[in-house]
């Protein structure tokens, strides 16, 4: 049986080791069924999940829809723009008036940090953060680290790398905790005016370059830099970022050989990393996507069981 | 558990699966196009050792898979905890063969209506038979065996556990009364 036992899944941060392990090792057992020809099992039929973005994805919403679809949940989506949140309603409001449909999961996003929290203290269906500001994006980090440990057979004392913008990602923080919590050492670095005073508070050592790094490292994520956010005031153009801080085959010459790079996209081209290095025999940005459906399976699974009656019939397993 | 009497020992355990493969070889006279499919977390090893005893005794190996069927089951929004899943692996077409799904215990039929389903969704067998090492009777849908290790009458209080070297470090099928407050 599983020990999982939480409601919702709103961050790393609140997580156990166990559990996360646990999250990877169901992800494990699901992603066979992407490999079948009927992709498709039926254990959430007749759940109704409801994927509430106020902010825009494709990556994380497709693969939420489609990981819920390949557990046969019926999915509703609905964005910010063209809802009733664009007449006013407040998120509360929202929120209470889509449970009254009685969905059981409500995906989230939002660019506000603790707004999933906010709605699993009130709403009775599981909530899953799918990114909320600068603060958690959990899906994700267990996706890298599932990632990771299938290409390199474990996490344990594995150096990981994230360089980029750390100070605005959810991807970093999430990251950090679940690779520190899985026993890894994780480096941080960018620029100086990306790196957030007291990360260093979450378990992760500081460099300043990717050059202090690299030879050290595993496993390397580059974040994407998010020029819809704040380019042009972190640092002064595109190309002087690339030429100081994209990853290029030239400094990837100072990596191990066995070293496996990682981005959670979309990926700047030519920006945070080279097209020859995306698209190179170290990167796993492919799998990485992959693994995220069955990551979100799994999630999706776990949660369904985690909150029911306990005191219905016998419980199922054993001879049957 | 308190183990209340044996229905098998290692020796009666080998000797019924010698028994069913031969059944098996009886009944489809031969193995062309036969694979087996074990129901995990007893069943899969079953299938195995069904598989080397059909290769001993006609030279041929024959595909072996692995299923679990959690993610198909009915009874999980009853059940008190929910089960770990475990891996699918099925590394063949089944398309228009003779799958034998193989499974340690027949009791309720729900398992086995669950593999049905899954099996559909890996393609379309040209029949599907069943093999179990016990069946305890208390059936709750239309299903039976085709190969039976041993009958065994049982209350419904009572649990039947297949023990097997891969997973319990011995073979042995005993009767066990069922613990209190399951």
């Amino acid at each position: 049986m599983t020990a999982w036992a939480r409601k919702d899944l709103l961050g790393i941060a609140e997580l156990r080791p166990e559990e996360i392990l646990e999250i990877l090792d169901t992800a494990a057992t699901m992603k066979e069924i992407s490999t079948r020809e009927i992709k498709k099992v039926p254990v959430l039929r007749g759940k109704t999940v409801v994927n509430l973005f106020f902010e825009s994805s494709t990556r994380t919403r497709v693969s939420f829809e489609i990981a819920e679809k390949r557990l046969s949940a019926d999915s509703v989506n609905v964005s910010a723009s063209g809802s009733s949140v664009s007449k006013g309603e407040t998120l509360l409001d929202t929120a209470r008036n889509l449970e009254a449909m009685r969905p059981d999961i409500l995906v989230l996003r939002h660019a506000s940090p603790g707004t999933p929290h906010l709605l699993a203290a009130r709403l009775a269906c599981s909530v899953i953060n799918a990114g909320d500001g600068a603060h958690e994006h959990p899906t994700q980090a267990l996706l890298d680290a599932f990632t990771i440990r299938e290409r390199l057979g474990r996490i344990e004392g594995l150096a990981v790398g994230i360089f980029g913008d750390i100070a605005h990602s959810r991807v970093a923080r999430s990251n950090i905790l679940a690779l520190s919590k899985l026993g890894a050492r994780v480096i941080v670095g960018g620029p100086p005016t990306m790196i957030p005073p007291g990360i260093e508070a979450l378990g992760a050592e500081v460099v300043s370059s990717l050059e202090e790094m690299l030879p050290r490292l595993d496993a390397l994520v580059m974040l994407r830099i998010q020029l819809e956010r704040q380019g042009g005031r972190l640092f002064p153009t595109a190309r002087e970022y690339s030429a100081l801080f994209g990853l290029n085959r030239e400094r990837l010459r100072a990596a191990r050989p066995e070293l496996v790079i990682m981005h959670p996209g979309p990926v700047n081209r030519g920006l945070e990393i080279a097209p020859e290095v995306a698209d190179g025999p170290h990167s796993l940005i492919l799998d990485q996507v992959t693994n995220g459906v069955a990551v979100r399976m799994a999630v999706l699974y776990l949660l369904s069981g985690a909150h029911r009656v306990t005191s219905a019939a016998d419980a199922i397993g054993g001879a049957a | 558990m308190q183990a209340k009497a044996e229905i098998l020992d290692e020796t009666g355990v080998r000797r019924a699966l010698v028994r069913i493969a031969h059944e098996i070889l009886e009944r489809n006279q031969g193995l062309a196009d036969l694979v087996l499919v074990g129901l995990r977390s007893r069943g899969d090893h079953i299938a195995r050792r069904l598989a080397a005893s059909l290769r001993e005794i006609e030279g041929t190996a024959v595909p072996v898979g692995a299923m679990d069927v959690t993610l198909y089951r009915d009874d999980l929004a009853h059940a008190r905890h929910w089960p770990q899943v475990q891996r699918t692996e099925i590394p063949f077409s089944i398309e228009g063969r003779t799958v034998v799904l193989v499974d340690d215990v027949l009791f309720t039929g729900r398992s086995v209506r669950a593999a049905l389903d899954s099996l559909m969704d890996f393609g379309r067998p040209r029949s599907i038979q069943l093999a179990v090492l016990i069946d305890r009777g208390h059936r709750e849908l239309p299903i039976r065996a085709d190969y039976v290790g041993k009958n065994v009458p049982t209350a419904r209080r009572e649990d039947v556990r297949v023990l097997l070297r891969e997973t319990d470090g011995a073979d042995r099928v005993v009767i066990a009364e069922k613990a209190a407050g399951r």
